[in-house]
């Protein structure tokens, strides 16, 4: 029989068994969600979508690698989170960024936004935003420079300066040119993606495709896409700025970041509250500043930035959506606010 | 179907290792070792010395405050009285008898002339002095909550909801004695003066549902059984509470206090045998399980059996084996020796030797919140971590961590593998502590003061 003497016994905490689900395995299926709209960009801009989308992982790997080092802490690198945040940074930027851009946006989505802050987890707005709004006001003409996929595909080494380049509906949009944006693009050719703008954000119908495997996979939850998907949706169609509500409606939500940044960005762990109510709100507030920056600030797209800001609110949101404690029914807590 | 609870996680319930199998009885063994503490309270004094012949059934531990009686589970002669290690960690006072095989019954044992004509108090001094504890591993003892439930609960539940992986004692009886079920929830619907007993179980066990089902239509019991969602824990006390009745339990509080009172299966079961036979607790039925375990098994074993002396019934184990647990996957207690013998409360006994811990090096919090779409109890154990980590008592107590039942599941449901459940033990333990040093701080000052005063005077 068993020498039970002999036994190296291990004590420790309850509970002994834990779920399948991982860091890793999230991260994997965040990156099996992108895919599909990184098959569409390399179809649209041609090979250099999957070249920069490989070189911003890679990137983002080594920095982190490099990060963590240096500073003498374990590695991280496998938890696949840098190749999330590398390929999310290339499909925010044109598909024409340089090589070495990129790799300075890597730079500092990983080393400045996610590892100073004390690495995964931790990070106060989502890094791959960050980067894109650091190689934005650094290099603000390459980030705004929209090759015309229809005459040109990106070119995979060397100068941009001659390829032919377009205006994303966005612009049309922000001039209220509904004549010209309606004649260069159908509400189709946006709902496909047939369109200038972002590498990886131009298919509306393939990034929800993915974030509907997100949601089936339980990775997120609907409550940050839908919300704030409607409430730009609701803002739009109450207020166009021209042409009829519905139609303004439906390029508001198909074009530009929207879908993008509402199932891939709004809903990163780090910078979103942690209750399904938070989230509600949260994905509000997304929709509200992306609407107002949208229709009086300063550039053509908001989701960037109505992101960001409400990544600064989490801590709030968090702190007032508390889960009712268990056992206080509603009028018992009223009158114990009353008090 | 009784409503959910908000929370909980699904795990594999691991069940089919088992669930088939009758309940064995294990063969005598050679020693038992009795610990003096088998039930929430003080620990009972020995009433036997070396030598002693004790006899099955004979009361072999008295209790003082909270408690209940102990009693020998075999015949034969006291070995030792002596700290021995025991399932709740460190040693504890026991009492090892040597077997002499013969299983003499105590003239203590007495059956009732007629166990209906009982009145309630005769029926809890029964239960009292057979020393029935909660059998579902809290081991509260039962005739305190009885007593103290007469007149206050109207809702009586048996809890039949096994939610914890593994484990299926509880299904097999239901199986092969639902008689002893139905008929001790009849004496409790006697005791509290109810006019119905709900049985709670989860819907993984219909077989077990039907045959409680054919007893109750020819005893015509007042008992009903309800199916619940499948779902842990839904056998925890206040979520069963929650989806039997629809109420939810008061921070702090009991289920009394919302009028209900939970038994578990097993108990219920003891409750029948203390009632018709004047028989205490000296046997318990164990799941032996788990990847370690060569051929799993439900067994009925004497109170105090060595858990390797089940595990050997068992085939042994692997020898890659690390971990011995007692009780279910979820909350049992880990165990660094096969010498702790079985008490009162133990359900089962799991082994493990593949990778059910998975444990990672330096885990991280990424924030996901599955925790607190987990958390049963509505807490944000993500924050709490981080509060306990850092020793940030007020905070942990404003975070309710007292609200904590350490069930398990936003551990079970964290992808990044942080060790929840650990942490609120230890801010549980601290807070505790904090709270009991600032209590003593006061009544030394209002002491002083007092002093002072009368001293002015």
């Amino acid at each position: 029989m068993t020498d039970y003497k002999n036994l190296k016994l291990i004590a420790t905490s309850s509970p002994h068994i834990r779920g399948a689900e991982t860091t890793r395995s999230i991260m994997l299926d965040v990156i099996i969600a992108m895919v599909p709209a990184l098959v569409w960009a390399v179809i649209i801009f041609g090979v250099k979508a999957l070249t920069l989308t490989v070189v911003s992982a890679l990137g983002c790997m080594f920095w982190e690698w490099l990060y963590r080092t240096l500073m003498k802490k374990p590695q991280s690198i496998d938890d696949l989170s840098a190749v999330v945040t590398g390929m999310l940074l290339s499909f925010v930027c044109p598909a024409t960024t340089p090589y070495w851009m990129i790799l300075i946006g890597d730079f500092f989505a990983i080393i400045v936004v996610k590892q100073l802050f004390g690495g995964i987890g931790k990070n106060f707005v989502n890094p791959a935003l960050a980067g894109r709004a650091f190689l934005l006001g650094s290099y603000a003409s390459v980030m705004t420079t929209w090759i015309d996929p229809a005459v040109n595909k990106a070119p995979l080494f060397g100068s941009t300066a001659d390829i032919v380049t377009t205006a994303t509906p966005l612009l049309y949009m922000k001039g209220g040119d509904m004549e010209t944006l309606t004649g260069t693009y159908s509400v189709m050719d946006m709902f496909l993606g047939k369109t200038g703008g972002s590498l990886g954000e131009i298919s509306a119908v393939l990034l929800i495709v993915g974030g509907a495997y997100l949601i089936f996979r339980k990775v997120i939850n609907w409550q940050t896409p839908v919300s704030y998907i409607a409430t730009v949706a609701v803002l739009s169609f109450l207020f166009p700025k021209a042409g009829t509500g519905l139609e303004w409606m439906l390029y508001s939500i198909f074009g530009g970041g929207l879908m993008l940044g509402a199932f891939f960005m709004a809903t990163d762990y780090a910078t979103s509250p942690v209750t399904k109510k938070g989230q509600l709100i949260f994905g509000i507030g997304c929709g509200l500043f992306t609407v107002l920056i949208r229709y009086f600030g300063a550039y053509n797209e908001g989701v960037c930035y109505s992101i960001m800001v409400m990544n600064l609110c989490v801590a709030l949101i968090d702190k007032y959506t508390k889960p009712t404690r268990f056992g206080v029914v509603k009028s018992e807590k009223k009158e114990a606010a009353a008090k | 179907m009784a409503q959910a609870f908000f929370g909980g996680v699904h795990p594999n319930d691991m069940k089919a290792a088992t669930n088939e199998k009758a309940i064995e009885q294990l063969a005598p063994p050679a020693e038992v070792v009795i610990p003096m503490s088998m039930h929430f309270g003080a620990p009972c004094t020995p009433l036997v010395k070396v030598g002693d012949h004790v006899k099955v059934g004979q009361k072999i531990g008295e209790f003082h405050g909270l408690g209940a009686p102990i009693h020998a589970s075999v015949s034969g002669k006291v070995k030792a009285v002596e700290p021995r290690p025991y399932s709740m960690g460190g040693d504890m006072m026991s009492v090892v008898v040597e077997n002499d095989f013969q299983d003499e019954l105590s003239e203590e044992v007495q059956a009732p002339a007629d166990p209906n004509a009982l009145t309630v108090n005769e029926m809890v001094e029964a239960v009292k002095n057979a020393g029935i504890v909660g059998m579902g591993g809290a081991t509260f003892p039962t005739h305190v909550k009885i007593s103290g439930g007469i007149g206050k609960v109207d809702t009586v539940i048996i809890n039949g909801a096994e939610c914890e992986p593994y484990i299926t004692g509880d299904h097999r009886t239901m199986l092969e004695r639902p008689e002893e079920i139905i008929g001790g929830a009849t004496y409790l619907a006697k005791m509290f003066g109810v006019d119905k007993v709900v049985i709670g179980v989860e819907d993984n066990k219909q077989n077990g549902i039907d045959a409680m089902n054919k007893v109750i239509a020819q005893q015509k019991a007042p008992v009903v059984v309800e199916a619940l969602h499948c779902r842990y824990p839904q056998g925890g006390e206040k979520q069963l509470c929650q989806a039997v009745t629809g109420k939810q339990v008061p921070p702090g509080g009991l289920p009394s206090n919302i009028g209900c009172a939970v038994f578990n299966i097993n108990t219920t079961c003891a409750i029948f045998r203390a009632i018709t036979q004047g028989m205490p607790v000296v046997r318990k039925v164990v799941t032996v399980s788990g990847s370690g375990v060569a051929e799993p098994k439900n067994i009925e074993c004497p109170i105090g059996t060595p858990v390797s002396c089940l595990l050997d019934a068992c085939g042994g184990l692997n020898e890659k084996t690390f971990k011995l647990v007692m009780g279910g996957p979820m909350m049992g207690m880990a165990q660094y020796t096969a010498d702790v013998p079985v008490g009162k409360g133990t359900g089962a006994m799991l082994a493990f030797c593949e990778n059910e811990e998975q444990t990672v090096e330096n885990p991280q919090c990424i924030r996901c919140g599955k925790c607190v779409a987990a958390c049963p109890m509505h807490l944000e154990p993500l924050f709490m971590y981080q509060y306990a980590a850092k020793d940030m008592l007020d905070e942990l107590n404003a975070a309710n961590i007292m609200d904590c039942m350490e069930c398990g599941a936003c551990a079970y449901a964290c992808p990044a593998r942080m060790h929840l459940t650990h942490m609120f033990k230890y801010g549980k333990q601290k807070l505790k502590d904090k709270m009991a040093a600032d209590k003593a701080a006061a009544e030394a000052k209002k002491a002083a003061e007092e002093k002072k005063e009368a001293v002015n005077k």
